[in-house]
C-alpha cells in the first residue's frame, strides 16, 4: 500500500502505473481477439466458448474486476499526468515544430478517448445487450436461439454498416494507441536497450497491425457476406 | 542577407509579452545566430530603442548558456547550440520566429532570457558524489570497463542547456535528469548513493513543476550534446528500483 501511494505521488511512479495497467489491458486485447476469431470456426465453436466463459462465473468476474481496476487506473493516472504536463507549459509557443514525434504519439489522447467511448458502446451493445431488441432469446421476443448464441448476435450486430464502421474505426485507433503504447512500455519500465530502441517501435507497429487485421476481419467478413 | 525577425519581447515575468517584427539588414552569412542578434541590438541602440535580452556566455557550444527557440525548434537545428548556428543555414529574406525556452519551471526574466536555475537545484538535490576523493587517482586504481566508461561519458556530455525541456510538448526535464543519473550510475564511484540520488533528483524535478515523459523523443532530437533518450529508461528503472526498496 505504501508503495502504491508513493507510486501515485510521483510522476515516474504514475507512468509505471500507466505502463503496467496498459500491459494488462493489452493482454486482454490479445485474449479477446483469440476468442473472437472463433467466429470463423462456425456458430457451434464460438457459442460453446461463450457458454464456457459463463459457466466459470467466479474467474470471469475476477477477470472483469481486475480489468476494470486496470482500465480506471490507466485513465486516472494518465489524466493526472496530462494535468501536470499542461501546467508545465502554461504559455504555448507561437510557432512549434516537432522533429521526430510520431503520429501515434501525438494522437494518444484522441485515440484513447475514442476507444473509451467505443468500449462503453461495445459493452452496452454485446455484453449488456440493451441497444438492440433482437439480442434476446426467441421466448422473450428476440432472435437468438439461446442466451449463448453469440454467433448470430455478432452477425446481426455487424450487418449494420454504421456499427461496423464505428467498430473498425475504433479498433484502428486502438491499434494506433497500442503501437505507441507497446514501444513506450519498454522505455517506461526501463527495459529499453540500444538495440531494442531500434526494433521495438517496428515490432510494436507490426503487433498493432496484426491486432487491427484480426479485429477488423470480423465485421469485414460479416459485411461482405463471408460470415452469415 | 536580409531577414524578417519575429522576436518575443516581454519586459518581465509580470507583464504580458508579444511577438515584435524587426528587419535584420545586411547580415553576413558567416555570423553566428547570436552575432546576428548583436547586430540587431546595435541597430536598436543606435535608434534609442531597448535592445533584445538573450542568454549567452562561452559562444563555443560548451557552456549551455545560450537558448532560444528558433522557428519552433530549441537552438534552431537538431545538432548544435544557438551560438554554433550560423546564418548561412537560413535563406535570404526568410522569416525567423525567435521565442524563449517555454516551461513554467523556466520563468521568463526578460524578452528571450529565462531562469534555468531549476536545473541547478535538481543537480544540487543529488547529482554528485559525496565521498572526498582527494587528488585525481592513478589511471587504473579503479577499474572501469570501457563500455561503462563510454556509457558514462555519453551521458556526462549534457551541458544542461534546457533544450530538452523546451522541446518536449510536456516541458519534461527527464532527458536532463536521466543524463545526470545515468552518468553517475554507470561508474563505480556513483554506486553508494545511486538510489538516494535517483529519488532526490526526481522529487526535485517534480517539485520544480516540470512535466513528464510521454516518449515523444523530441528531447533526443534537439539535444546539442546528442544525449540518447535511453537515459530516460535508465532513470525510470533506477527510480522505480529505489522507490520499491525505500517502501519495503
Amino acid at each position: 500500500m505504501n508503495l502504491l501511494i508513493k507510486l501515485w505521488r510521483s510522476s515516474i511512479g504514475k507512468k509505471w502505473l500507466v505502463a503496467l495497467t496498459g500491459l494488462a489491458l493489452l493482454g486482454f486485447v490479445v485474449a479477446h481477439l483469440l476468442g473472437n476469431l472463433q467466429m470463423f470456426s462456425g456458430a457451434e465453436k464460438i457459442n460453446a466458448y461463450a457458454e464456457f466463459l459463463k459457466a466459470n462465473e467466479k474467474p470471469l468476474w475476477l477477470a472483469r474486476i481486475g480489468l476494470l481496476i486496470c482500465f480506471v487506473t490507466h485513465i486516472l493516472a494518465t489524466l493526472s499526468l496530462v494535468r501536470m504536463n499542461r501546467a508545465a507549459r502554461p504559455d504555448a509557443y507561437a510557432l512549434k515544430r516537432s522533429v521526430q514525434a510520431k503520429i501515434s504519439t501525438r494522437t494518444m489522447a484522441l485515440s484513447g478517448l475514442t476507444v473509451l467511448s467505443f468500449v462503453a458502446f461495445h459493452l452496452a451493445h454485446y455484453t449488456l445487450r440493451i441497444t438492440d431488441a433482437r439480442f434476446k432469446v426467441e421466448a422473450e421476443g428476440g432472435l437468438l436461439t439461446s442466451a449463448h448464441d453469440v454467433y448470430h448476435m455478432v452477425i446481426m450486430g455487424f450487418q449494420n454498416p454504421l456499427i461496423s464502421s464505428f467498430y473498425i474505426l475504433s479498433v484502428g485507433l486502438l491499434s494506433l494507441h497500442l503501437s505507441h503504447g507497446i514501444s513506450s512500455v519498454f522505455q517506461t519500465l526501463g527495459l529499453e536497450t540500444k538495440k531494442s530502441a531500434i526494433w521495438m517501435p517496428k515490432a510494436a507497429t507490426l503487433i498493432a497491425l496484426l491486432l487491427f487485421t484480426g479485429y477488423a476481419s470480423i465485421p469485414a467478413a460479416v459485411l461482405s457476406g463471408l460470415l452469415k | 542577407m536580409n531577414l524578417h525577425l519575429k522576436v518575443w519581447r516581454q519586459k518581465n515575468a509580470a507583464t504580458k509579452g508579444a511577438l515584435v517584427s524587426y528587419e535584420a539588414r545586411n547580415i553576413p552569412e558567416d555570423c553566428s545566430f547570436l552575432e546576428m542578434l548583436d547586430l540587431v541590438n546595435e541597430d536598436l541602440l543606435s535608434r534609442g530603442e531597448e535592445p533584445i535580452a538573450f542568454d549567452h556566455d562561452c559562444r563555443e557550444g560548451i557552456c549551455g548558456m545560450c537558448s532560444l527557440t528558433i522557428n519552433g525548434i530549441p537552438h534552431g537545428t537538431s545538432d548544435t547550440t544557438t551560438c554554433q548556428l550560423y546564418m548561412r543555414k537560413f535563406k535570404d529574406g526568410q522569416t525567423i520566429y525567435i521565442e524563449p525556452f517555454r516551461a513554467s519551471a523556466f520563468p521568463l526574466l526578460r524578452d528571450l532570457s529565462v531562469n534555468r536555475s531549476a536545473f541547478d537545484r535538481i543537480q544540487q538535490a543529488g547529482g554528485f558524489i559525496s565521498a572526498h576523493v582527494g587528488a585525481a587517482p592513478d589511471g587504473n586504481a579503479i577499474l572501469v570497463p570501457k563500455t561503462d566508461a563510454d556509457h558514462a561519458m555519453e551521458a556526462a556530455a549534457c551541458i544542461g542547456c534546457g533544450a530538452c525541456a523546451a522541446a518536449c510538448p510536456n516541458a519534461s526535464a527527464m532527458l536532463f535528469v536521466g543524463a545526470k543519473v545515468t552518468h553517475l550510475a554507470s561508474l563505480p564511484q556513483g554506486q553508494p548513493e545511486r538510489e538516494r540520488r535517483a529519488l532526490a533528483m526526481v522529487r526535485r524535478m517534480d517539485a520544480e513543476g516540470f512535466g513528464n515523459c510521454s516518449n515523444y523523443l523530441e528531447c533526443e532530437a534537439v539535444c546539442p550534446a546528442e544525449i540518447p533518450a535511453l537515459v530516460i529508461g535508465q532513470l525510470n528503472r533506477d527510480y522505480a528500483h529505489a522507490l520499491v526498496k525505500e517502501s519495503l
